[in-house]
C-alpha cells in the first residue's frame, strides 16, 4: 500500500510536467513564451496576497501566543467532554484552521506523547487528514483576486472543518475504539 | 463577519496576555505573525511562478477546456453558475485533483487559478460570487484521500502501520465535504 502511494506521489508531478509540454507542442503553442507569461502572473500573485497574510497571521499569533488559545480550550472542554471526545485532541481541532505549521507541530507532539499507533494517534491523525487550514486558504485565494467580502464562505468552511472534526471522532471510536 | 472575527481575535489576545501579566508577548506576537506572513508569501513565489507557467501552456492548448467537458456532468450540479465549458471549470478540476492526491505544493497555486478563472465570472468582483463560495467551501473541508504529509509524519514516529488511517481519513473527509457543500447551499440564499 505505502509503496503504491509513495509511487504516484513521485510520479504526478513529473507526468503533468511532461503531458503538458507535449500536449503544447502538438497544439503548435509557443510553450517557452507561454511559461514565461504564466509564471510573470505568479509573481504578481504572491506579492499580492502578502497583505491579507498580514493581517491574518498577526491575529492568529496573537491570539495562539497570548494564552487566549488555551483558555479557549479549557472553557469548552465541559462541552467536549459531554460529547465524548478525547480532550488530548481539542486543541489540535482548534488550531487546524488556524495554522498548518501549528497544527503538524501538535500532530507529531502527539505522536511522541502517545504513540502514532495508540487510539489517540489514530484520532488525531485522522482529525488532521479530514479538516484544513480554513484560514490560510480564504486569505491566500481571495487575496489572490483582492476580494475583501467573505461573504457565507468562512461559515460553510468552519461548519465543514466542524463537521470533518466530529465525523473524525465518531469513525475512530467505530473502527479503533 | 471576517471585520468581527479579526478583531475579536486580537481583543481577545491582548486582553488575555494582559490579564496574566504577560502582555509583553503581544508585542513578539505581532512581530512574529507578520514576518511569518510575508516568509509564506516568498516562499511560494518559485512555486506560485513555475504552476501558472504551466498552466498557461495547459490554457493556451485549449487543455482546461478538455478537462472542463470532462467535468460538466458533476460540475452543472455543484456549479451551476458557470457557463458550460469555461475554462473556470477545467482549473478547478485540476485544483481538485492536486487536493485529492495530497500533492501539498501544488494545492495553492492550482486552487489560486481556480479563482482567477471564477473571478474573470464574477458579477461582483469586490465580494466572493456563489461559486467561489462553494469551491473554497469544497477546497477548505479537506479532499485528500491520500494524507501523504500525515503517513510520512506516523512513518517518522516509528509507526507499525502507518497507512491504517486512511480509510477513516476517506470516511471523515467525505462527511466534512458534505457538511460543506450542504451549508454552502443552505446559508447563499441568506447572505448576499
Amino acid at each position: 500500500m505505502i509503496t503504491v502511494i509513495n509511487l504516484i506521489s513521485s510520479w504526478a508531478i513529473p507526468v503533468i510536467f511532461i503531458t503538458i509540454p507535449i500536449i503544447g507542442i502538438v497544439k503548435k503553442v509557443p510553450i517557452y513564451e507561454s511559461f514565461v507569461e504564466g509564471a510573470k502572473e505568479g509573481f504578481a500573485v504572491s506579492i499580492r496576497i502578502i497583505p491579507y497574510l498580514v493581517a491574518m497571521f498577526t491575529a492568529i499569533k496573537v491570539f495562539q501566543k497570548s494564552g487566549a488559545m488555551e483558555q479557549l480550550v479549557n472553557i469548552i472542554s465541559p462541552i467536549t467532554s459531554v460529547l465524548n471526545i478525547p480532550k488530548e485532541v481539542v486543541p489540535l481541532a482548534l488550531i487546524r484552521p488556524l495554522s498548518g505549521s501549528g497544527a503538524l507541530g501538535m500532530l507529531a507532539s502527539i505522536f511522541q506523547t502517545y504513540g502514532p499507533d495508540s487510539y489517540i494517534g489514530r484520532l488525531a491523525s485522522t482529525i488532521q487528514g479530514s479538516t484544513e487550514t480554513t484560514f490560510y486558504v480564504l486569505t491566500v485565494y481571495l487575496g489572490a483576486v483582492n476580494i475583501r467580502k467573505l461573504r457565507h464562505s468562512l461559515f460553510s468552511s468552519l461548519a465543514a472543518d466542524i463537521a470533518g472534526f466530529l465525523a473524525a471522532v465518531y469513525i475512530v471510536s467505530r473502527v479503533f475504539g | 463577519m471576517i471585520n468581527i472575527i479579526w478583531f475579536l481575535m486580537l481583543a481577545v489576545g491582548i486582553t488575555a496576555a494582559a490579564s496574566q501579566g504577560e502582555i509583553h508577548l503581544i508585542t513578539s506576537a505581532t512581530i512574529e505573525g507578520a514576518n511569518e506572513a510575508v516568509k509564506i508569501a516568498i516562499g511560494l513565489i518559485g512555486i506560485i511562478s513555475l504552476w501558472s507557467g504551466m498552466m498557461k501552456i495547459a490554457t493556451d492548448a485549449g487543455l482546461m477546456n478538455i478537462l472542463a467537458k470532462l467535468m460538466h456532468p458533476i460540475a452543472s450540479m455543484l456549479f451551476p453558475e458557470i457557463p458550460k465549458n469555461h475554462p473556470a471549470m477545467g482549473a478547478i478540476l485540476l485544483s481538485m485533483s492536486a487536493n485529492i492526491l495530497g500533492l501539498g505544493n501544488a494545492c495553492t497555486p492550482l486552487g489560486i487559478k481556480a479563482i482567477e478563472e471564477l473571478q474573470k465570472i464574477n458579477p461582483e468582483p469586490e465580494s466572493a460570487s456563489n461559486s467561489m463560495c462553494t469551491f473554497l467551501a469544497i477546497t477548505s473541508s479537506s479532499l485528500t484521500i491520500v494524507p501523504t504529509t500525515i503517513i510520512a509524519l506516523r512513518t517518522a514516529a516509528n509507526s507499525n502501520n502507518p497507512t491504517e488511517i486512511i480509510g477513516t481519513t476517506i470516511a471523515a473527509t467525505l462527511a466534512s465535504t458534505t457538511a460543506a457543500v450542504i451549508v454552502d447551499r443552505f446559508l447563499r440564499k441568506f447572505m448576499r
